[in-house]
């Protein structure tokens, strides 16, 4: 009895201990989701703001979809750099049961090497699934047609095309048009991070890089919802990038072939322009080289091969090489002449083959041995005697020279559409004294006033002042853009012409007498330009034989290289039609030799061509 | 205390027939009503953490029927039978412990799985169940509360087939099988001094623990757990992505198929251990804190079935399953929420798989068999 009451006593005893230890428990639980509910009301309502962000970032993409470049047309819209597509063969891994097995089947239809596998399974190992892996890059038009046809039993192959730029016409337009590259280190300082975030390549010269801004187009954009591995589910947002816009260029693609091919196996340069507008019509600067090649990147060695040659095709002669003008410059000369009243109609200077300043011993002379007799100031243009123009220099004195030319703008740079354009060099007193740190001699003054010595000039250069003779002191600014053409609504935009200070103070008749004189040099009778008497329209023009001197005296020239390379450079500069001037042209021969014989030639092919074919019918 | 028994539906039956069908079959109404909001819940998110995938849905539905017989056969076992074989079971499981140890030394690596041709067996869930039961037997034997030597014995019950699972390894069943024990122990009156002297060891042990016990991928958990950017990709990359989950989702959430972290494959693991991020992204705060009232209700409810039982044996086991089950919702949800290190345990009822859904709810059919067993004393 005793025992039971005691268990009884335990018992309840025990139910009491045990029922403090479950309030205790209680507790425990309570606490510990109370911590639970804090930490959710934390995340979910405090913090909900952030990892919301975080969810978002993580699920939405900005895809950037890069804009099409613009095209490049010459004036009657040919093409001239496009985007053509370059298909590749890709194959998505998800959608291929037997690899092997397909492999093997499209080795049957196109040709993938050994090499295009072992890379194939490299790419293999390192992408999702569901991303395509390419297998043959580059193929073929006949290629692309196989694979579509065999397409529907070939699951997971694609063709998939990318853009890329091509020139079409090759070497003939790379000094002009320039190319894209890819971009570099150097684009990437100066380029809109954003408006480039999907673009790989960027204008490096010519053109392509002038009206980079215009050609580019913007940016798109796509925000895309991808999972976890980055496979784009659907698309969220669109903004669709704005196409770059169309250039039609001055450039009639016809002429500046023509012009290619007259200058022949000899290195220099042509330019011809349209002397009313300024429009550009043929550039040239030969050799050229193969813009093709630089798109993707040209291999070192090749590059080595363009950069070491001694022809520098690199070289953009018509806007960079700097040559004197040499007899070109004479009617200049002889409009300065004529302004300054040092020289008029009747005016004649006796040229016994050389010219003597008094005092001096040294004698000037002139390039024909026997001299031309007594010449008035238009025979001093058709025979180009420099003795008369040694006269004229005198008594013009450089300062009034350099005043004079510098209206037509020698010594400065046309402003022509396109980079790094050297100005020339119209040398002065001041310039000697700035530049060289020594006096200006009496005898600069006579070699100035033939176009050699110190003056240099652009083929370019010579064009624009060329143009500027025919429209009578008119001067426009040089301009490789006609048209820029919007893409999305077709739109053209012509440019218009920029007009610069004309020259002035002269005469009608003094302009005359001195254009007169231009023609004399191909239809007078001693004229150094006879030889484009036949052209079906008159021509005025002046030739040009400028010294070559101060050539390096490299070892590796070989002494036949050296000989041709001390020729002189041929130089011609003409416009027609004489009374209305359609065309201005500059030819310029590296050590061509004569400026009649060799540079005359070639601007009558050109001209031939312009007026038989080309004007008038676009 | 024993008149409320007596008024007691679960005990006495009543009028409405399902109650009393219930009763026949001894399950406790209150108890199954939690467990099937659970189970029913646990289906609606799987189906969207699945990827909408009915297949899976409907097995883990299956698995979910399986679990609810082993459930109804153990409802129908009387405490006393259980207390009578609760030594022969403990000592069988933890001979298979050893033996699935022993063929993981063979086969070189991790071994939980034991193959027994027709089924593979994992003995661990076995002990999750043995363990508090031994306890409670051993500490039923003589009045409450326990003598040192007893509370050494008992001490020694739950460490060695804790220490066995924890060095198969699996730390989560380790964590809940040791606690099970402890909660058993705790219940029937752990001295506060002891519990005190074991809290101080236990801080003096975790140098040690840590340097040798615990596997280099552990530690790295730990690491990753304190530091989860330190390998944002890696490692810290669960819990990084499953604290946006649940962060994301807000007061109302995404909506039931709308969470982006799990939908799109952010969220790892996403239809087994962690699925209350999925839960939490698309139901939202509301939603979890209903889920965590369910979870709430039934441990309650299982507290009161041990508060009601009416010999020692019931009284602690029935309290240690149910405080052990919280342990798993705890766990859990404070590995998702960032709040714990992440351990793989999975949430009950709801986590796809089936092992530990079997278990947990043979521990229900302990708890109702403990509820609707009871007799009635005559006053």
């Amino acid at each position: 009895m005793a025992r039971s009451r005691v268990q009884l006593k335990d018992h309840f005893s025990e139910t009491r201990l045990f029922f403090s230890r479950v309030v205790w428990m209680v507790l425990l639980v309570g606490a510990l989701t109370a911590i639970t509910v804090t930490r959710l009301f934390y995340l979910q309502v405090a913090d909900h703001h952030h990892y919301s962000t975080l969810s978002n970032d993580n699920r939405v993409k900005l895809i950037a979809v890069p804009p099409t470049r613009g095209l490049i047309f010459d004036r009657n819209g040919v093409l001239l750099a496009e985007n053509r597509p370059d298909y590749r063969l890709e194959v998505t891994p998800e959608q291929v049961d037997d690899m092997d097995a397909l492999i093997a089947d499209l080795r049957r239809l196109v040709e993938v090497g050994d090499d295009d596998v072992r890379r194939f399974q490299v790419h293999l190992r390192r992408k999702h699934a569901f991303e395509g892996v390419p297998l043959r890059f580059h193929l073929s038009d006949e290629e692309v047609a196989t694979l579509a046809v065999a397409r529907h039993r070939l699951p997971g192959v694609n063709i998939v095309a990318r853009l890329n730029r091509h020139y079409t016409l090759g070497g003939t337009l790379s000094h002009v048009v320039g190319y894209v590259g890819r971009i570099d280190e150097r684009d990437l300082r100066s380029l809109d991070p954003t408006d480039y975030r999907a673009t790989t390549h960027i204008g490096k010269i010519g053109i392509e890089k002038f009206y980079e801004d215009a050609l580019h187009g913007r940016v798109g954009h796509q925000q895309v919802e991808t999972n976890a591995q980055g496979r784009i589910l659907r698309t969220l947002e669109e903004q669709p990038p704005q196409p770059g816009k169309h250039l039609y260029l001055s450039l009639d693609a016809r002429l500046q072939r023509i012009a290619e091919e007259a200058l022949g196996e000899f290195r220099g340069a042509v330019v011809a322009i349209e002397p009313n507008s300024g429009e550009v019509l043929a550039m040239v600067s030969k050799p050229g080289y193969d813009p093709n090649a630089f798109v993707n990147g040209i291999s070192r060695t090749a590059y080595q091969a363009l950069q070491g040659s001694h022809d520098q095709p690199l070289f953009n002669r018509a806007l960079l090489g700097q040559y004197p003008p040499g007899s070109t410059i004479k009617p200049f000369m002889a409009l300065a002449g004529l302004a300054y009243g040092e020289s008029h109609s009747g005016h004649t200077q006796y040229c016994p083959g050389y010219y003597q300043l008094p005092g001096e011993a040294r004698r000037y002379r002139d390039w024909k041995r026997g001299g031309h007799g007594r010449v008035d100031l238009d025979q001093a243009i058709t025979q180009s005697c420099d003795v008369y123009f040694y006269d004229l220099a005198r008594n013009l004195t450089i300062d009034r020279m350099h005043a004079f030319l510098a209206q037509f703008g020698f010594g400065e740079r046309t402003g022509i559409d396109l980079h790094s354009e050297r100005p020339g060099l119209l040398p002065s007193r001041e310039w000697k004294r700035s530049q060289r740190g020594q006096v200006w001699f009496p005898g600069e003054t006579l070699i100035a006033g033939i176009g050699q010595g110190y003056t240099l000039s652009t083929p370019l250069q010579l064009a624009v002042t060329t143009a500027s003779l025919g429209t009578r002191g008119l001067r426009v600014r040089p301009r490789l853009l006609h048209a820029i053409q919007d893409p999305t609504d077709g739109s053209r935009e012509p440019l218009v012409p920029v007009f610069l200070e004309p020259v002035g103070g002269l005469s009608e008749q003094q302009w005359d007498y001195v254009l007169e004189a231009m023609e004399h040099v191909v239809y007078g009778k001693r004229g150094t330009a006879a030889k484009l008497r036949d052209l079906p329209v008159r021509v005025a023009g002046k030739t040009g034989t400028a010294q070559v001197f101060g050539l390096a005296q490299d070892a590796e020239y070989d002494a036949e290289e050296i000989e041709e390379r001390l020729r002189d450079h041929a130089l011609f500069i003409a416009y027609a039609p004489a009374d209305a001037p359609r065309i201005a042209l500059a030819v310029v021969v590296e050590n061509g030799g004569s400026g009649g014989s060799v540079a005359a030639p070639i601007a009558g092919r050109i001209l031939q061509a312009f007026f038989d074919t080309i004007e008038g019918r676009p | 205390m024993k008149l409320a028994d007596r008024y007691d539906l679960g005990a006495q039956g009543s009028a409405a027939p399902l109650t009393g069908w219930l009763a026949r079959l001894h399950l406790d109404a209150a108890l199954l009503l939690g467990l099937l909001a659970l189970a029913g819940g646990g289906l609606v998110i799987l189906y969207s953490a699945s990827g909408e995938d009915l297949d899976e849905v409907a097995r883990q539905g299956a698995r979910f029927a399986v679990a609810f017989v082993a459930m109804v056969v153990l409802a129908q076992v009387s405490p006393q039978t259980l207390r009578r074989w609760t030594p022969r079971l403990f000592l069988a499981g933890l001979l298979l412990l050893i033996a699935v140890l022993v063929m993981g030394e063979i086969g070189k690596g991790a071994q939980r799985w034991l193959d027994l041709g027709v089924i593979r067996f994992q003995p661990s869930e076995l002990m999750k169940l043995a363990v508090p039961m031994m306890v409670a037997w051993h500490l039923a034997e003589s009045p409450l509360p326990p003598r040192a030597l007893r509370l050494l014995a008992s001490a020694l019950l739950i460490v060695v087939p804790a220490a066995l699972v924890a060095k198969q390894p699996d730390l989560g069943t380790a964590l809940l099988i040791a606690s099970s024990g402890f909660f058993a122990l705790f219940l029937a009156g752990l001295p506060w001094r002891l519990l005190a002297g074991f809290a101080a060891a236990a801080a003096a042990f975790v140098w040690p623990a840590w340097e040798f016990l615990l596997h280099q991928y552990q530690r790295e958990r730990v690491h990753t757990f304190f530091n989860p950017e330190r390998d944002p990709l890696g490692a810290g990359y669960h819990i990084i992505q499953s604290k946006i989950a649940v962060g994301s989702g807000g007061v109302y959430g995404k909506g039931w198929l709308n969470g982006t972290q799990s939908q799109l494959d952010f969220l790892p693991e996403r239809h087994t251990d962690f699925i209350f991020a999925v839960f939490s992204e698309e139901f939202g705060l509301i939603g979890a804190l209903l889920l965590l009232a369910v979870y709430l209700y039934v441990v309650l409810r299982g507290l009161y079935i041990a508060l009601q039982a009416q010999d020692t044996f019931s009284r602690l086991l029935a309290g240690s399953l149910s405080l052990t089950f919280f342990v798993y919702v705890f766990v859990n949800t404070g590995m998702v929420v960032g709040l714990l290190p992440v351990v793989g345990l999975p949430l009950p009822l709801i986590s796809y798989g089936g092992t530990s859904m079997v278990t947990v709810m043979a521990g229900f059919g302990i708890l109702m068999s403990i509820h609707t067993h009871r007799k009635l004393l005559s006053p």
